[in-house]
């Protein structure tokens, strides 16, 4: 298949990989790369790339799984919605988030009105062609998922669609890797930046980090080739002691990113500080709808109250989503905790660090 | 654990697994775990398996609910070592069908029986109210004769066999995803739906002995080889780039950030046998028209306690391909 067959090569890969360890050689000592989206993180287990390097490279994941980085005050909001009679709408991989002994899957099981929705559109047409309904949409998700709700409620307004309510769970990358590499026991040597939230968001929020922070970082595509090259690409400025941000995936990204669709989130939303699971509050890293879309904010309209819950024992996520910990390191890993019974939300996103370790069967 | 039954439990994956062990505790089955019988009788062996189908929709691209009744249970026979006879026939439909549609899924029973040589000799029917069952829901059972000299089982892969399939890999599977229509995505994909007697009477005519026969129905290749090497304690290594995808099919997946290894056939049989016989089986079912396709993927490479399944990628990894969990859900980001 063309643009697939070209960055699976085989060859190719171990070429850029060999590069990348003569780099490793030289720097001796352990080099530490964290990978901030969830689904490099999938890329890298489903690929089995970690084999390709040498042993001083380590490989650590971030804070890239919407689900994961989602604090138990925000599921709340939902599961409120949804035992209050309301039928929620939401991605698939919120259905299994254990939140207090309860799942979404579950909550369906006892009769709820929970649906799957694979684009925030499937919740408009339902809404429309059930307006005896109220709808919520759970809206969990980085700066690729918000452009789609903000058309959304756009829509719904030109529309007058009004059994349509959002909560606003979306949160922000740039100000997480602000957190993360102010955070002194990490250590983070360079970063794999996202490829997807790039594409929205393009080059320059990530410069000022950089620069503040001297810490190399390429913006990566998701195909073997890519990650492999980008990892080649981080310890080739470490080597030349640079720190720029760097993109590899020029065939998707550009400079700029998407103006529409960061405009569609500019005329929407405004940030917010919000709260994130394993990185505690961070300024401005979410988004609310503005006050002149109030009227479709569910938790102001049906008076939703965020409730804390406390972590499962022993579950590790929040350190796993912040990269001090690995799924190896928890306990629970493979023992008590798998993808059809998720302790912690990381086991159950296909781009959770937890679920990525389990399929790709590290012990 | 749950309480109640939830969609994850009938997705072929870990918890269906763990269903079927209780369930099978109340079936007078020699071996726990195993849902189909070998009745030992004075004529032979018969084998006698039964199986619910409902499909969603029950007509997509290649293949429909009646055809796929019929071919399912037939294959669940092959799998037994037998030579499929007679199936019985059950439909459940719901209040305020078309006849038309009925009658079509009744020709399409009839065709894929013929087709399979096999003959439906007892059957039911019910009508339900709307919104009883989801349209129309059909269980069929088989036996048939299990063919002398024949290990009937799944049980036995051995170090040094190797894994053959029959065919491309997910092709019902994403053929009936791009039939729900949900993710708005237009497919070119088939289902490979059809009756494998004619596979498993070429091995037993043309000698190729084997260890294990599976079809990789729901969970997939993965699942699948996940049960031969946990009940065969044996550790199974495959080499992605030998495992025959289709084009469209492995298109599909990548959008929807599946993996084909995951999505279920109704036409493939995935063989276990010596690596001295490899050879000779993919020239015998390659001359047939249902597995023309036939390729060798792997091998039994070690005993193992646990069981394991390993790939090796196309980028030259090696990772676990892992039984599937839960249904397979489509990413957020």
């Amino acid at each position: 298949m063309k643009f697939l067959e070209e960055y699976r090569d085989g060859e190719l890969v171990k070429r850029i990989a060999n590069r990348a360890n003569e780099l490793l050689g030289r720097i001796g000592r352990e080099v530490k790369i964290m990978e901030v989206c969830g689904t490099h993180t999938m890329a890298i287990a489903r690929h089995g790339l970690r084999g390709l390097f040498r042993k001083n490279l380590d490989l650590i994941s971030g804070p890239g799984c919407p689900v994961c980085v989602t604090p138990n005050s925000g599921f709340s909001l939902v599961f409120q919605a949804a035992e209050m009679g309301k039928t929620v709408a939401t991605f698939g991989d919120m259905m299994r988030v254990p939140f207090n002994g309860k799942s979404l899957s579950k909550l369906r099981g006892e009769g709820f009105d929970i649906r799957v929705v694979y684009s925030p559109y499937d919740a408009l047409k339902m809404a429309e062609d059930e307006p005896e309904k109220e709808f919520v949409m759970a809206g969990i998700g980085f700066e690729t998922t918000s452009p789609l709700f903000a058309s959304i409620i756009l829509e719904c307004r030109r529309r007058r669609v009004s059994n349509l309510k959002l909560i606003s769970l979306f949160r922000l990358i740039p100000p997480a890797l602000d957190a993360l590499l102010k955070a002194e026991d990490l250590h983070i040597d360079g970063l794999i930046l996202p490829g997807h939230v790039s594409t929205i968001i393009g080059v320059k929020p990530y410069v000022d980090i950089v620069e503040k922070y001297k810490v190399p970082a390429v913006i990566t595509g998701f195909e073997p080739v890519d990650i492999v090259e980008s990892i080649r690409m981080i310890l080739k400025q470490l080597v030349e002691k640079k720190s720029m941000v760097e993109n590899e995936y020029v065939r998707t990204v550009r400079p700029q990113g998407n103006p529409k669709a960061i405009r569609l989130i500019q005329e929407v939303f405004k940030p917010v500080d919000a709260e994130w699971r394993g990185l505690g509050e961070i300024a401005e890293s979410g988004l609310a709808l503005k006050d002149e879309f109030k009227d479709f904010d569910a938790v102001e309209e049906y008076g939703l109250k965020p409730v804390e819950a406390s972590e499962p024992a022993g579950c590790l996520c929040g350190q796993v989503i912040r990269g001090s910990k690995k799924p190896t390191d928890c306990k629970l890993y493979r023992r008590a905790c798998m993808p059809d019974n998720p302790i912690g939300p990381c086991m159950v996103s296909s781009e959770g660090t937890c679920a990525a370790y389990y399929y790709a069967g590290v012990e | 654990m749950y309480d109640k039954i939830v969609l994850e439990h009938g997705a072929g994956g870990r918890l269906m697994h763990e269903l079927i062990q209780t369930i099978s505790n109340v079936l007078e089955s020699p071996r726990r775990g195993v849902d189909k019988a070998i009745l030992n009788t004075k004529i032979g062996k018969i084998a006698f398996t039964t199986d619910s189908f409902v499909m969603k929709p029950p007509v997509v691209k290649g293949c429909d609910i009646g055809m796929l009744s019929v071919n399912g249970t037939v294959n669940d026979l092959v799998t037994m070592g037998a030579k499929p006879e007679y199936l019985s026939l059950s439909l459940i439909m719901e209040e305020g069908l078309e006849r038309d549609f009925v009658m079509r899924i009744i020709e399409s029973v009839r065709r894929a029986s013929e087709k399979a040589r096999v003959k439906i000799v007892t059957g039911d029917i019910k009508v339900v109210e709307k919104g009883g069952c989801d349209k129309i829901f059909i269980n069929t059972s088989g036996i048939g004769m299990v063919y002398r000299g024949v290990e009937s089982s799944t049980l036995n892969a051995k170090p040094g066999d190797a894994v053959i399939v029959t065919g491309s890999i997910g092709d019902h599977g994403a053929a009936v995803l791009a039939a729900r229509g949900e993710f708005q995505l237009e497919a070119d994909v088939s289902s490979d739906c059809a009756p494998l007697n004619s596979v498993l009477e070429a091995l037993v005519k043309k000698r190729v002995p084997f260890h294990a026969l599976i079809d990789p129905t729901r969970g997939g290749l993965a699942t699948s080889l996940n049960e031969v090497a946990e009940s065969s304690r044996v550790s199974i290594e495959i080499e992605e780039e030998a495992i025959p995808v289709k084009e469209e099919v492995l298109g599909f997946c990548e959008v929807l950030g599946i993996e084909p290894f995951y999505l279920g056939c109704e036409g493939r049989l995935v063989i276990f046998t010596p690596q001295a016989y490899a050879d000779k089986a993919v020239r015998v079912l390659r001359t047939l028209e249902v597995s023309k396709d036939t390729c060798i993927i792997g091998s039994v490479v070690s005993r193992s306690k646990k069981g394991e399944v390993r790939i090796k990628t196309r980028a030259g990894g090696l990772r676990a391909l892992p039984m599937l969990q839960g249904i397979p859900l489509p990413r957020i980001c």
